[in-house]
């Protein structure tokens, strides 16, 4: 009997056109297409999505929470890219 | 990179949950919250899945047209469930053929509540609206706790529960509405659910051995009890409204802290179904493995299929 398990996939779904895809689980599947058959019906059985991404977990790369403190550092002192580190006197920017 | 002791490791652990964030599948965690949370997480899931069984007995006997198309809807949401939980329970270094063969061979546990038998139409109102309700109230606890996966899966269930508590609610409103022998089908629905519906959440604090690590760890946030409380509190307003008698002669409100108290529940019935001598252990088990074992062939087509299309691929 077949006792394999299927690849795992994550599912990214959007909820309407224009806004960002958000990662919504994962589930197995052994191709594509069914990746994202089962991904509709195991993440938008009300309408929760109007597109779909999978993608195969192997290839996500991410990374860990240990970099977290030097991965991140380069942004940390440089705080002139945020529009409020500017003097505009009397100017209106609204 | 600092090199922490597992101690400090825990110290920081402990605080980060206790400044109310989430922990996340890669980082730090002590072994036994992982394993906790496996053993939970994964006993979840398979009651979902199993939970299948009770209400797909009565998809083909529906009373109307109307009732099996929600019957169906609400039963692949309990399969859906179970993946989303299924899921979660991978972040944490199991694989879902693991769980799967451990719910097969016994050695997994899930809710006792699916032990029991669904003997009348009533039976499939009683199940939404009390076990369901139930679950509700578990799991609305449950999408606050500490581990981010299994959050978010709470989150989702509890929005899709909603529709599974009202539509059996409204099937036991609509029998007591009916005929003198619809009325004794519904109360006798609840005179045999209440009591189990009572033991899902679990043995009372005083005996649940695992409670206070898994508060301190956020992984539950009420106590048994608690959560017992609300879901009586909650559920007797709406078996009055539906005159429904709840087969409880001991219960009765107390008007100084407005929460009904209840009768001793009886903790040897709950034991023993959980040793595997309720009504329908057995034959749940058989069901699933034999879903399993007859679907063998889809999975075994599926791949080789996927193998072949893959094969065309490279040779293109």
């Amino acid at each position: 009997m077949s006792n394999t398990q299927w690849p795992l996939w994550e599912v990214f779904t959007q909820k309407k056109s224009g806004v960002p895809f958000e990662h919504a689980g994962s589930i197995h599947a052994p191709d594509k297409e069914l990746a994202l058959q089962n991904a509709r019906d195991v993440y938008s059985r009300r309408n929760e999505a109007t597109c779909i991404w999978v993608v195969p977990s192997e290839f996500i790369v991410s990374s860990t929470p240990e970099d977290m403190g030097s991965f991140f550092e380069p942004s940390n002192d440089k705080i002139y890219r945020h529009p409020n580190f500017y003097k505009t006197p009397g100017a209106s920017f609204e | 990179m600092n090199q922490l002791t597992d101690q400090e490791r825990e110290k920081e652990f402990q605080a980060k949950i206790d400044r109310g964030e989430l922990i996340e599948p890669k980082d730090w965690m002590p072994e036994r919250y992982r394993k906790q949370l496996i053993r939970m997480m994964s006993q979840h899931a398979h009651s979902e899945v199993v939970g299948m069984l009770p209400e797909g007995n009565w998809i083909t006997r529906a009373p109307s047209l109307r009732r099996k198309a929600v019957l169906l809807a609400k039963v692949q949401d309990e399969g859906g469930h179970g993946l989303y939980i299924y899921c979660g329970t991978e972040t944490l270094d199991v694989s879902r053929s693991q769980l799967i063969d451990d719910l097969l061979s016994g050695k997994a546990k899930y809710s006792s509540i699916f032990n029991y038998p669904t003997l009348t139409w009533a039976d499939i109102g009683a199940i939404g609206w009390l076990v369901d309700g139930a679950a509700i109230v578990n799991q609305t606890a449950l999408a606050k706790g500490s581990y981010g996966p299994y959050a978010r899966a709470m989150v989702r269930i509890c929005k899709e529960e909603n529709f599974h508590h009202k539509q059996g609610y409204e099937i036991l409103a609509t029998l007591m509405k009916g005929t003198p022998e619809q009325r004794a089908m519904a109360q006798d629905a609840m005179n045999r659910w209440w009591w189990p519906s009572l033991m899902m959440f679990g043995p009372s604090d005083k005996d649940s051995p695992n409670s206070e690590e898994l508060l301190r760890w956020k992984v539950k946030k009420y106590s048994n009890d608690e959560l017992r409380q609300r879901f009586i509190d909650r559920t007797i307003p709406q078996a009055d409204n539906i005159g429904l008698k709840v087969p409880d002669p001991e219960l009765k409100f107390d008007e100084k802290s407005k929460h009904y108290s209840h009768g001793e529940i009886n903790w040897e019935e709950f034991y023993n179904v959980i040793k595997g001598n309720g009504i329908c252990n057995k034959e749940r088990l058989k069901a699933r493995k034999k879903a399993h074992e007859e679907g063998a062939w889809v999975r075994e087509a599926a791949e080789a299929y996927a193998a072949k299309q893959n094969k065309k691929l490279v040779a293109a």
